[in-house]
């Protein structure tokens, strides 16, 4: 395990953590949590093989968050004085009172086992930040050159987001930890032009944002070389391919696609605030709401999809959560049927009963410290079939359907029934075989009907982490990292649209 | 230990310019941000969040070299002592050295000096919801009575931005921006309805009447009738010509338009700056200092990135007409890439918008009344570029579609996904009403300055519908 930064250890946060408490409970406070957090980023773009912008960012500063007389209230400073903690806990105590008059309910936590003073570090090799800036930008020139100088791309844009998140944690109970996170996200795009149609497209790798070091970017974890040669071809076969005929076809969907139709049909629409009405106003509800625990069919037999703080490289993964909780992994839907949400420590308590458990699955996170934390989506993963097939056997299951790879455009409606997305690369199937690519390619369904119509999963070989660093959720705004692991897949029956048609060409 | 100490944010300006000099920099900008906020969230007819926040960034923008041979360090830290602020500069200024040149190198912005440039940040505090916060109490209370349901948020922030540089600029700027916004749903859940409006200070937000406008929505879905996918007669509110206006805003780019990759390109090479997007008098036009909608006078960049450019930070932004008689005048350019791409003029994008079709007048209320059968929309969601050759964009319906028949409403439907173009809209809209302020629901949180008028488009493409509600 990398050591926590040394300068952040060197921060006064015990010192902070007490003078704020013990504020907190001395105005009456009846629980309270301090988190002192330091966000460290680094993001580097290139256009056409020329440094945009490098810009490292540091966002500093301490949070408190208390439950006054049944009310949360919650409070953020930036200032490291002993004076500013004890000022942002008087503030913190302040807003409970301010809010009580329009809070009707009594805050209650579930339980948790104290952690005293622990520290936990996620797994990576090189921390990006620790890299030269010079040496970073030579090897992202170099990936950029090689796709610009090929045939056929006209443009290269290149884009890489580092990010190592140090945080401590004490509560009122005696919990304390300290914690440090490290993740990146390369984005690298190669665009045609055709300058005599003005038809434009663009091949993305599909390497996703991951819980690692700067060595993903060298290679472990990611076979740049290969997907660097190949992405002018499969550009231009793109460029040159046939358009799609809008219809119902069989889809085998690869895991770099299929983990973002995971993200939004199933981790989001399993988060238990959103099923209760808290994001109504914004990232909206779910229509698997708490009555339909254990009933609801969710999707095909062979369907299991879990959560889980602890799969290594996660971007969710975490020692402990914004509440003090330790990590778990615990089953969603099991054998296609919804078995359990992703929650925080007061949504744990007031459905104790229905959820059959009385601990929170440690989902409270907030992106920074100036946030409130909130319940955050858990690693979402649909599990593969120990013995099952590869993704060139699904493929051949197939008479006619399309094998798609890769994420591009999303978007769910606001109870996460309805969904279209699209993708890097199309391939029609004939008679389970590959059959070039298509464009103009979307897929259109509703989330339990897509999910009824799995009718097979990859096997272990065929498992790939996916993920995103920018999945927003609460007022005001916060960002999530989050993965979701999945196989390949197989569904039959699906709805495709033809883009340009939809745009009434 | 030492004890570190806040410094202003002029004195962190004056003292990171010299600390620059001192470290060999070229040239050097220093930007500060003074931010502070507060909310209130409520959900199923209880408060579920708040918070008052601070927060502090100092942006150092330093350079190395000379012309052509000029690079750029940037470091951001969202808390600075007099003890980090050398450490700070130290940094941006190895970042230039170990930096490729900058391709939008010019020289530094000449500076001007704001008279209130010696002033201290500006503040918000919970006292801003004094009225609002009791009136949420009381609508809150009637709603459960009522059997209805409320979700909302309230937020206010004030923003003041200092920006220095190594050129004499010493530019001080406040701006106050509000929202309210919220969702209101029928006991049983099955029928929702939204309202949401932008304010400077929350003086002009009256709760109850937010909350009278909720009521009249849902009595509006006491009769359900459903309606097909297909394309639709469909009136668009200003805040759902807002939804897909901002997301074309942002689409304004220069740089991509010139290089072939946008819907503003010109096939065969060059933009489409000069050709009619539309044959009606469509006009798009930023101005800082439109009233009600003031946004920063001056370029602000704490990053390069299409034509944004750290080096143009402080120029003066001047009233820009993007679209003008239904022709596309301008596109956003920093004064390198209006150099790259030949641009008219140097048009940096401005934090805010007016969309107007001339001429026009009557509110929603009037289109309502002007159809026979259609759609009246509430607002559009999940807004995502589908095809970036067209914009074609997909997004869904949310919180309230009517059923307009005879002129009037009667009764709500079911949601829709749509595949849409922005562009394509504005040359087939057959009737607008009058530009008014409008907050987007998609984009409203973010950018906030907005005004737009009602459309009504006659065959709006519902693509599926959405079982939502």
């Amino acid at each position: 395990m990398p050591d926590v930064d040394a300068s952040f250890l060197r921060l006064p946060r015990h010192e902070l953590a007490g003078a704020a408490l013990q504020r907190a409970r001395d105005l009456g406070a009846t629980f309270a949590e301090f988190r002192l957090e330091r966000i460290r980023s680094e993001a580097i773009s290139l256009r056409d093989s020329v440094l945009q912008s490098a810009v490292d960012d540091e966002d500093l500063g301490l949070a408190v968050r208390v439950i006054h007389d049944g009310t949360w209230g919650f409070a953020a400073g930036v200032a490291l004085t002993t004076d500013e903690a004890v000022r942002v806990a008087e503030q913190a105590v302040n807003m409970a009172q301010v809010s009580r008059p329009i809070n009707t309910d009594t805050i209650e936590l579930a339980g948790e086992p104290v952690y005293d003073d622990l520290t936990w570090v996620s797994s990576y090799e090189v921390d990006p930040l620790s890299v030269p800036r010079a040496d970073k930008i030579a090897l992202l020139t170099d990936y950029s050159d090689r796709l610009l100088n090929a045939d056929g791309v006209s443009h290269v844009n290149v884009y890489v987001a580092s990010v190592n998140e140090c945080k401590f944690y004490a509560n009122s109970e005696g919990t304390s930890y300290t914690q440090q996170r490290v993740r990146i996200g390369p984005e690298v795009e190669a665009v045609a032009v055709d300058a005599e149609s003005g038809r434009f497209d663009s091949m993305a790798s599909c390497a996703p944002p991951a819980g690692r070091g700067w060595e993903y970017l060298t290679g472990t974890g990611w076979d740049w070389d290969d997907e660097l040669a190949r992405i002018p071809g499969w550009l231009a076969e793109k460029m040159a391919a046939p358009t799609v005929e809008a219809g119902v076809y069989d889809l085998v969907i690869d895991p770099t696609n299929l983990w973002l139709t995971i993200h939004e049909s199933i981790g989001h629409a399993t988060e238990l605030d959103r099923a209760l009405g808290y994001e109504a106003n914004y990232a909206g509800t779910s229509f698997a709401t708490l009555d339909k625990l254990n009933k609801l069919q969710y999707g095909s037999p062979i369907m299991h999809v879990t959560g889980d703080r602890t799969a290594e490289n996660g971007l969710s993964t975490v020692g402990y959560d914004d509440e003090g909780v330790a990590g778990q992994q615990w089953d969603l839907v099991k054998d296609g049927i919804l078995v359990g949400y992703q929650v925080d420590r007061r949504m744990a308590k007031v459905n104790e009963d229905v959820l059959g458990t009385p601990r929170s699955n440690g989902c409270a996170y907030a992106d920074s410290s100036g946030h409130i934390p909130i319940q955050r989506m858990a690693n979402v993963s649909l599990q593969p079939d120990p013995g099952g097939p590869s993704t060139e056997e699904l493929i051949s299951r197939v008479k006619n359907g399309i094998y798609i790879v890769g994420d591009k455009s999303w978007s769910i409606d606001m109870q996460r029934y309805n969904f279209q997305f699209t993708g890097q690369r199309f391939y029609k199937i004939t008679d389970g075989k590959l059959d070039g690519q298509l464009r103009d390619v979307a897929y259109q369904a509703t989330t339990t009907d897509f999910w009824g119509s799995m009718e097979a999963v990859g096997g272990p070989q065929t498992y790939v982490l996916g993920g995103a660093l920018n999945c927003g959720k609460a007022q005001p705004s916060q960002s999530g990292a989050v993965t979701h692991g999945c196989p390949s897949a197989l569904f039959r029956g699906v709805n495709i649209l033809n883009t340009t048609q939809e745009a009434g060409r | 230990m030492t004890t570190a100490i806040q410094l202003t944010p002029q004195d962190t300006i004056e003292r990171a310019l010299d600390l620059a000099a001192a470290d060999g920099a070229e040239s050097c900008v220093v930007l500060v941000s003074e931010t502070s906020s507060v909310n209130l969230r409520w959900a199923n007819n209880t408060l579920t969040t708040n918070g008052a926040m601070r927060g502090s960034s100092v942006t150092v923008i330093a350079t190395v070299g000379a012309g052509e041979g000029t690079a750029a360090g940037v470091v951001t830290r969202s808390s600075v002592t007099d003890l980090t602020l050398r450490d700070i500069v130290s940094a941006a200024v190895a970042a230039a050295r170990a930096s490729s040149p900058a391709e939008d190198a010019r020289p530094l912005v000449q500076g001007t000096v704001s008279p209130d440039w010696d002033e201290e940040p500006d503040e918000t505090s919970v006292s801003v919801y004094e009225k609002f916060a009791p009136a949420l109490g009381e609508v809150l209370t009637r709603a459960g009575q009522e059997n209805r349901w409320l979700y909302g948020f309230a937020d206010h922030q004030v923003v003041t931005l200092y920006a220095g540089s190594s050129a004499g600029l010493r530019l001080r700027h406040t701006l106050p921006r509000g929202h309210v916004s919220s969702t209101g749903k029928t006991g049983d859940l099955s029928q929702s309805a939204w309202v949401g409006t932008a304010t400077r200070d929350f003086t002009d937000i009256d709760a109850h009447a937010l909350d009278a406008e909720l009521t009249r929505r849902l009595g509006w879905a006491t009769r359900t009738v459903s309606v097909e996918a297909g394309r639709h007669a469909t009136v668009l509110p200003p805040t759902a010509v807002a939804d897909l206006t901002t997301y074309l805003y942002w689409f304004l780019d220069g740089r991509d338009a010139h290089e072939g990759r946008s819907v503003f390109s010109k096939s065969g090479g060059g933009t489409r700056i000069g050709e009619a997007l539309s044959e009606r008098p469509v006009r798009l036009r930023s101005d800082p200092n439109q009233a009600g909608l003031e946004s920063f006078p001056f370029v602000v960049a704490e990053s390069s990135s299409g034509a944004s450019s750290v080096f143009d930070n402080g120029l003066t932004l001047s009233p820009t007409d993007w679209i003008r008689g239904g022709k596309l005048e301008n596109l956003f350019q920093s004064r390198f890439t209006a150099d790259l791409t030949s641009a008219p003029a140097v048009t940096p994008p401005i934090g805010n918008y007016v969309l107007s079709v001339d001429g026009a007048t009557g509110s929603v209320d009037d289109l309502v009344a002007g159809l026979d059968r259609g759609l009246l929309l509430t607002c559009l969601w999940y807004i995502r570029t589908v095809d970036p050759q067209t914009l074609l964009l997909t997004g869904l319906t949310r919180d309230g579609v009517y059923l307009v028949e005879n002129g009037e409403v009667t009764g709500a439907v079911n949601n829709f996904r749509f595949n849409e173009s922005p562009v394509d809209l504005l040359s087939r809209f057959t009737a607008a009403g009058a530009t008014v302020p409008s907050f987007s629901r998609e984009w409203g949180d973010g950018f906030s300055r907005t005004a737009t008028p009602p459309l009504l488009v006659p065959d709006f493409n519902m693509s599926t519908v959405s079982q939502a509600s």
